[in-house]
């Protein structure tokens, strides 16, 4: 059952994430990412993390995406999606190709075990109560530096949006 | 094998009473128009000469949208169109989920939770589905290819996510109130007594959250005073170019909406399934008087108290549509930022002191 279910949100997010690169249409690309956002969510839930599974729903696929879409639809696409190569193309192959190596590198570094038997030991590990006490103690100091920058970001888009006199 | 038969039936009863409450509605929603224009209203349709006070309404409703064209325009994307109205009807269903209608049903030895699913993160799970619907509305306009639907859309968007930060930023007080997102732990702890008499209900604690909540949700299901991306009457919305049963899906989401977020308000902040004063063993008054009632006896009670405050807040909520003019773009953006988003930040901050200060 659980080995059935893996399948599936697997074959489906990678299905899916393939359609993000491969589609023509800005518009259907945004739906396939939500898609895959949503699948990654539920493998979040099958590995016991149902916390960062509702967060990465609400904030990813509930707002971020919303977003997107909303600015796709504002601005006028035709002229994106004609053309040969253009820079942000060399730009994602570059990363793409750095990403690969390193993930090689880091697969052949570590072996992953078949079963640690790791979330079995630990039960609650990623509810709401656990991670929220490592955060506010453990975590504390990155929590607030990560805060801090948010922070700045809002600031920097209420002054870019705001009424030039 | 018998744990799968009793959620199959849980499930099942849950989504034919959600979705016959939501029938029933539009009927209250055509008699509460009627009433507050003084009209007689919904008594035409009946069945060999019986009107039954408009109750065949919600019927002839339906058939008229299934027999109806089903018209997709030709130059808009129609896996999209077809989609959109999906998108804005499945994360209202969903939502009830999580909500629990009652406490545990003993029958010999077998204890039924009366509740779907009882999730860690309860209250995230109806914020996370509840974003969802910003979807049906944005595709929905965007697919139709309509210059008016594509600015219902957009308007529905920039509304939908404005007032999701006030929603979810409003039940915060109560999570650190209550110290739980499980929705069946926030109703049990909604049935002890603050100073021996008062029901610890989440109004008594957190009033404001209450005033901030109810107008977001009110937003957030888009009818007046907030159907800025609807306004049929005028600027014409995000379904312009719907017909037939794609339209009545969008229709019919909103009265589900209506019942999620009268249940959502009564579990919150009116002791969900709770009757005042009334344990698991019967009734216990704060002035020393008990009454024993049998188990069985309390689940039906509860059931039905549950029932009666969903009927109260979505009464409520008709009644606040049919009441209330629309608001401008602005007013309802400037209401939304500069409003209700300060009241809810200077809520938790409060909350957090008196807890705060309740702790030392």
């Amino acid at each position: 059952m659980e080995a059935f279910f893996f399948l599936l949100l697997a074959v489906v997010s990678i299905f899916s994430g393939l359609m993000v690169i491969l589609q023509k249409s800005p518009v259907a690309s945004v739906l396939f990412l939500v898609l895959t956002l949503v699948c990654v969510a539920a493998l979040f839930v099958m590995l016991s993390a149902p916390f960062i599974a509702a967060i990465q729903v609400i904030i990813y696929a509930g707002a971020i995406m919303v977003l997107f879409l909303f600015v796709l639809m504002l601005l006028n696409l035709q002229r994106f999606t004609e053309g040969a190569w253009s820079r942000f193309q060399i730009t994602g192959v570059v990363v793409a190709a750095v990403l690969a190596v390193v993930t090689a590198l880091l697969l052949r570094a570590v072996p992953l075990p078949a079963d640690s038997g790791f979330l079995r030991e630990t039960p609650g590990l990623g509810s709401v109560e656990a991670v929220g006490l490592s955060l506010f103690t453990e975590y504390l100091l990155p929590f607030e530096i990560a805060s801090f920058l948010l922070l700045a970001g809002i600031i920097g888009a209420v002054i870019l949006s705001r009424r030039r006199p | 094998m018998l744990e799968t038969i009793i959620i199959l039936v849980k499930v099942w009863a849950v989504l034919l009473t959600l979705v016959s409450l939501a029938a029933i509605m539009t009927w209250v929603e055509r008699k509460e128009s009627a009433i507050m224009q003084d009209r007689l209203g919904a008594n035409r349709a009946d069945i060999l000469g019986f009107r039954v006070i408009g109750l065949f309404q919600p019927m002839a409703d339906g058939l008229k949208m299934f027999f109806k064209e089903d018209f997709v325009p030709p130059q808009g994307n129609k896996i999209l169109h077809t989609l959109a109205p999906v998108l804005a009807f499945f994360p209202a269903m969903v939502t009830f989920a999580v909500i629990p209608f009652g406490n545990v049903l003993n029958i010999g030895d077998l204890a039924i939770k009366l509740q779907i699913a009882d999730l860690n993160i309860g209250l995230l799970f109806i914020l996370a589905f509840g974003g969802f619907t910003s979807y049906g509305v944005v595709l929905a306009g965007w697919s139709s290819n309509s210059k008016y639907a594509m600015l219902g859309g957009l308007r529905g968007a920039a509304q939908l996510i404005s007032y999701e930060v006030v929603l979810g930023l409003s039940l915060v007080g109560l999570v650190m109130v209550y110290g739980t997102l499980q929705l069946d732990r926030m109703v049990l702890a909604q049935n002890e007594l603050l100073f021996g008499f008062l029901p610890a209900w989440g109004i008594f604690l957190q009033p404001l959250a209450f005033l901030l909540f109810f107008p977001a949700a009110i937003a957030e299901s888009k009818r007046i005073p907030f159907d800025l991306p609807e306004a049929e009457s005028e600027i014409v919305g995000y379904y312009t170019e719907y017909s037939g049963l794609r339209f009545g899906l969008f229709y019919f989401a909103e009265f589900v909406e209506i019942i999620v977020i009268s249940a959502l308000v009564s579990t919150l902040f009116f002791g969900g399934y709770h009757i005042p004063w009334l344990y698991e063993e019967g009734f216990a008054f704060p002035w020393g008087w008990t009454w024993e009632l049998p188990h069985l006896v309390v689940v039906i009670l509860r059931l039905a108290a549950f029932f009666v405050k969903i009927a109260f807040f979505a009464w409520l909520q008709v009644l606040i549509r049919w009441t209330l003019p629309r608001f401008r773009f602005d007013q309802m953006m400037r209401l939304c930022w500069k409003g209700l988003l300060p009241l809810v930040v200077l809520n938790i901050l409060v909350t957090g002191l008196i807890l705060l200060l309740a702790q030392n």
